[in-house]
């Protein structure tokens, strides 16, 4: 039914047009589940944004077929375009909180929709629309459709976003990272949704995704990109059980497995660093390893709980405190990694925060070592602990200050504790490190901007370690990376763990990469832990039903396709 | 949404408080009140006797205290300079300066909203980069000299309407008003507009800049996608999105509108609290200076109270959580 031959699509600039993406075909039957995967920059959304005519200024159509049954794509004027979208194509986006317009409520939102595609009555596509909402599933539609989409949860807003994206009956769905940035529990209920859909309404979808376990569950054939040209393209089951292309496989290998633990991730052209190979001359390695003479550190939560203050919903009340961390107790072993998991507002970061004295706990007791952290304003300036625990942020775009150098970002750790006096001797360190990290020493002189996502996380791993830290927190470090990326950085962790001997704090929504990752395993939910254990033992064996269920509910592949690396 | 209005008034009555203490303080400290009522042959007995008559002995803060007493209940004081009470003096004026203010920004609303739509649709448009010139050389000149260029044109040169004064006005009440004749009208559009050019610049460009940035967001990219009639598209779900921050500025400017508009009513004569400020500085004429200030600051409160209240109407976010 929707049919592309040979497109590519053009981006003018100075320096000539920037070419897209180019030789793509692709078909899609109605009913079908089409997944298209790739990393950023593969030019997948590109792919969507043209078949429904919606290319980024000042993007165009080079060349190439585009035509949804009998009609021509690259044929239609802008009015007809128009016209076209939402009538016979439609979009869902990644971002539920943002593609709702916010200051109108649900119902009018639908039934201007409606309205703009069929010519019925006001009365009867609002009949329309609240039948629409309860086939979603949304729960006393007649009611709810009368509310503004903050009034709705994040998976509920999606919900309303894919009623809106249906209530014209298209031909065709573009769903450009559906599930992105939902909880595993609703993007499960999301992807039925979609599924069903196909199968009831024959509804085609075209599923633009970086998640290859999402693939996996739902997509009928799949067509990987990598830099704007179709790498493969099949039925799901062979494209990802038997892989054709080196690329596929690559990325295949990359995606961490939920079900069992590999040491290292095998990434294409990747090396070990060097202290992963033994003791080599390295400045920074030696650096590291006097600043270790100390022993391995722990830390110890005991009852910490955190309350914020909630909204005030009378004049003479004291608002009701919002409960982000509920006693938790959690021992992390010196020299060991700790996962802790958890769904968006189950209190993950919350706890980082504490520790880091980011945020001041109402109660309860933290111990570093052997030492007592004091709360968060509380502690000094100065104290120790803010050297000892160090952090690597979600996302390497904002964690860096691009004003400055990378020189100055790696040394002022090295100053600011009064390590190193010399400001030669701190510069010679610092591109020391960054040849730990597996990079260029030359990058001293250049700015963040210069550098891509893996490489910025890499340089803020650096910026860790050169506080000598003997506790490091990771806050979903790998989360805002592509999965090749992801599998670099993890090795990268890895590797400065074992020879460091750092104890961390491995948080992610991520089961799969805390697998991988951690010794230990805590689970939080609502700000309460719900189960902790050895790793290994945790995933085999939940005995908490929540673990159970997030780990039923996280998409995964078959074990067929599975490559045995 | 009540604790919420609560809140702001509350705050609102620190903000007038803070003013009134600065409008006492000029009285208490910018030169002595004795010597500026008293002349030359009192004697220091008599200066003396005055001082404690006026309670000008007694603690600062009773003074204070006395001082907003008065002003709550409406007895501003007398001017040094014409010995009329001063709230009469200020009443007198108030209905010009509203007046002018509210034509000025009405115009700048009618012209600047449109302009900055049209100008946020059409970013490369040769109209665009016109309108965008235009206003530019607009905010470049100063007031006084877009007011004397009108009034060389259209008053001198033209002879098409007055350059000074209210024209004819009508009394409604204790309202002196100008809006009811074409007389008052005509001596009203040329003032209007050069008070209004600078606010209609600010507006459209506003305008522009937030409605660009709505027509990159996700709900508008999806509305776009669902196929929403385009004109529902830029004027039911981008504009009023756009106007959300934009209500934040224009209200502050039009505080400052009133509070300024003394360089427009001196050029065109415009007898309004401007003017009377004016002549209260040559004359040193602190009672007057004063009320000037804290009826200043009152407007202020007030236009930002009702630009907090057209938030809530505009952005149902702020309105009561659950349905």
């Amino acid at each position: 039914m929707l049919t592309i031959k040979d497109l590519a699509v053009k981006f003018p600039s100075r320096f000539g047009d920037f070419t897209a993406i180019a030789d793509v075909d692709m078909t899609i039957a109605p009913g079908e589940i089409h997944g298209l995967v790739g990393e950023s920059g593969a030019g997948k959304s590109t792919v969507g944004a043209a078949v429904i005519g919606l290319l980024q200024s000042p993007g165009f159509i080079a060349n190439g077929e585009l035509s949804l049954g009998d009609t021509d794509l690259r044929d239609l004027t802008e009015a007809e375009a128009h016209a076209i979208r939402g009538d016979r194509i439609s979009m869902i986006f990644q971002d539920p909180q943002t593609s709702l317009n916010p200051l109108m409520t649900i119902e009018d939102q639908l039934i201007e929709t409606i309205q703009a595609h069929s010519d019925v009555s006001h009365a009867a596509a609002h009949k329309r629309a609240v039948d629409l909402l309860e086939e979603i599933g949304i729960k006393d539609a007649a009611q709810r459709i009368k509310a503004y989409p903050h009034q709705f949860s994040g998976g509920m807003r999606q919900r309303v976003v894919i009623a809106l994206a249906i209530c014209t009956d298209p031909e065709l769905i573009i769903a450009d990272e559906p599930t992105t940035a939902l909880d595993v529990a609703v993007q499960s209920q999301v992807l039925d949704l979609i599924r069903r859909l196909a199968k009831d309404r024959k509804i085609a979808f075209m599923l633009i995704t970086h998640d290859i376990g999402v693939i996996a569950q739902i997509a009928d054939r799949v067509t990987v990109m990598r830099k704007g040209r179709v790498m493969e393209t099949g039925e799901t089951a062979q494209v990802l059980g038997a892989p054709t292309h080196p690329y596929t496989q690559a990325l295949m290998d990359s995606v961490p497995p939920l079900d069992r633990r590999i040491d290292r991730f095998r990434v294409p052209d990747d090396e070990p660093i060097a202290g992963a190979k033994g003791p080599t001359d390295n400045a920074a390695e030696k650096w590291l390893l006097e600043g270790q003479r100390h022993d391995l550190t722990g830390l110890t939560l005991q009852n910490l709980t955190v309350r914020f203050a909630g909204p005030r919903t009378s004049l003479f009340r004291k608002p009701d405190p919002y409960v982000a961390l509920d006693n938790v107790n959690l021992e992390v072993k010196p020299g060991s990694i700790m996962g802790l998991v958890g769904e968006s507002g189950s209190g993950k970061s919350t706890l980082a925060k504490a520790i880091t004295g980011l945020v001041t706990p109402t109660g309860g007791q933290m111990m570093l070592g052997d030492a007592e952290l004091p709360y968060g304003k509380a502690r000094d300036r100065h104290h120790p602990s803010r050297q000892l625990i160090q952090m690597v942020f979600q996302d390497p775009y904002s964690s860096l200050n691009s004003r400055h150098r990378i020189g100055d970002i790696l040394s002022e750790p090295l100053w600011f504790y009064g390590f190193v006096k010399d400001a030669d001797e701190r510069a010679k360190l610092a591109a020391a490190m960054l040849t730990l990290v597996g990079m260029q020493p030359d990058a001293l002189e250049k700015y963040p901007h210069q550098f891509s996502g893996g490489q910025r996380q890499r340089i803020a791993v650096a910026r860790a370690l050169l506080a000598r830290p003997r506790f490091l927190i990771c806050d979903e470090p790998t989360s805002a990376l592509d999965v090749s990326i992801q599998a670099e950085i993890l090795n990268l962790l890895k590797d400065l763990q074992s020879v460091f001997g750092l104890t961390i704090l491995f948080i992610s929504h991520n089961l799969a990469v805390v697998r991988q990752m951690a010794d230990e395993t805590a689970v939080l939910r609502n700000g309460t832990i719900q189960e902790v254990g050895e790793t290994e033992q945790l995933y085999a064996a939940p005995t908490a039903a929540y673990t159970k269920s997030l780990l039923d509910l996280t998409p995964v592949m078959p074990k067929a396709w599975q490559s045995t690396s | 949404m009540v604790y919420f209005i609560l809140k702001r008034l509350v705050q609102s009555v620190f903000v007038m408080l803070a003013v009134a203490f600065l409008a006492f303080s000029l009285f208490r400290f910018v030169g002595d009140p004795i010597t500026q009522m008293t002349g030359v042959e009192t004697s220091v007995q008599d200066q003396e006797r005055l001082r404690e008559d006026l309670g000008l002995n007694d603690p600062f803060i009773f003074q204070f205290g006395r001082f907003t007493g008065d002003m709550l209940q409406g007895d501003f004081g007398f001017s040094y300079r014409t010995r009329q009470p001063v709230a009469e003096m200020i009443a007198t004026r108030i209905p010009a300066t509203l007046e002018l203010g509210v034509v000025a920004l009405i115009i700048s609303l009618l012209v600047g909203i449109p302009a900055g739509v049209y100008t946020a649709l059409r970013p490369r448009g040769i109209a665009t980069q016109a309108i965008l010139m235009t206003t530019l050389v607009g905010v470049s000149i100063p007031t006084f000299v877009i007011g004397i260029m009108l009034i060389f044109i259209f008053g001198v040169q033209l002879g098409w309407l007055p350059t000074f004064g209210r024209g004819g006005t009508v009394q409604i009440g204790g309202w002196e008003s100008s809006l009811f004749t074409f007389e008052g009208w005509r001596a009203l559009l040329l003032p209007a507009i050069t008070l209004g050019v600078y606010q209609l610049t600010l507006t459209m460009r506003l305008v522009r800049a937030e409605m660009m940035e709505v027509m990159r967001s996700d709900y508008i990219r999806f509305a776009m996608a669902r196929g929403v009639p385009m004109h529902k598209l830029h004027y039911k779900h981008a504009l009023a999105n756009t106007m959300v921050p934009v209500i934040t500025i224009i209200g502050l400017q039009f505080g400052g509108v009133i509070a300024f508009s003394i360089v427009t009513e001196s050029v065109f004569q415009w007898p309004g609290m401007g003017l009377l400020f004016l002549e209260s500085i040559r004359f040193v004429d602190i009672p007057v200076m004063g009320v000037y200030l804290v009826v200043i600051a009152f407007f202020f409160v007030l236009v930002n109270l009702v630009v907090d209240l057209l938030y809530v109407a505009i952005d149902p976010r702020l309105r009561v959580k659950d349905v």
